[in-house]
């Protein structure tokens, strides 16, 4: 028995049409294996039903959004794993080499911390004191979009330029 | 602990930790049952209160980082995540 609606198939496919414009004028791509991703979008909207946010289908959601802003989709480790390993932690969201079949889309590990080490980090957030830059700011040369994180974006999402028209800026 | 159990062929005791939301756990589900393997399995998500707390415990002590899918083998062994071939070598 579950304690939540079933989103209806008309409802999930909207969402999909939703979420798939924003992710490519963001630069961003679906997964194209259309029925994976639908179940995964689905599962969202389940979720977003059972705990009132849309948490990742692919982790156990505590059902309160304060502990779980981490994991809402689009997730905190969405980009790195895509970085990594050219797709998210559920392979909803995939790189470029992936959608044009250059590479195989796996089950990739996961990144979000252990519980026991979220429960630390969240007490070493209270006393923690900023000593400069945790990542490096990279600059759009095209745009002028700048961005704090390992690597440049594969496409800019403002002007729509690839990775290699940004530069290291801080 | 409320298992769901999925009678096959015996290819050793298997326990499947999943999510009902799952993609990569779907896809486990759907290779045991090609490999017409004798499972129990749970869904995690959809248990609560004290009940889900107990099996977080137990998934916990084999795999830290309470990902899903988990599968335990014999009680020894575990395979995280959808690895399909180390789940063909295990049970195939």
């Amino acid at each position: 028995m579950n304690d939540f609606d079933e989103p209806t198939a008309n409802e999930v496919d909207l969402y999909y049409q939703k979420v798939k414009e924003e992710a490519e004028s963001s630069g961003y791509h679906l997964n194209s294996d259309v029925e994976f991703t639908k179940e995964l979008f689905k599962s969202i909207l389940i979720n977003k039903s059972r705990y009132g946010y849309g948490a990742c289908p692919c982790r156990l959601a505590s059902g309160n959004r304060e502990d779980d802003l981490d994991l809402i989709c689009p997730c905190d480790y969405r980009d790195p794993d895509l970085i990594d390993y050219n797709a998210c932690y559920c392979g909803l969201y995939v790189s470029g080499e992936i959608l044009s079949g250059e590479k195989k889309l796996i089950s990739i590990p996961e990144r979000r911390p252990s519980p026991s080490v979220r429960e630390k980090m969240k007490e070493d957030m209270t006393v923690k004191i900023s000593t400069g830059l945790s990542k490096p700011v990279w600059r759009c040369k095209v745009c002028g979009y700048l961005c704090a994180r390992d690597k440049p974006p594969e496409v800019c999402p403002i002007c729509k330029v690839s990775s290699d028209r940004f530069e290291k800026f801080m | 602990m409320i298992m769901q159990h999925i009678e096959g062929q015996n290819k050793g005791k298997l326990v499947l930790f999943a999510l009902s939301t799952c993609g990569w756990c779907k896809k486990t589900r759907a290779l045991i049952e090609d490999l017409n393997a004798d499972y129990e399995y749970v869904y995690v998500d959809l248990l609560k209160g004290k009940e889900r707390d107990e099996v977080v415990e137990i998934v916990k002590k084999w795999n830290p980082q309470v990902s899903f899918p988990t599968l335990v083998i014999n009680d020894e062994k575990i395979i995280v995540g959808f690895k399909e071939d180390e789940i063909m070598e295990a049970i195939g």
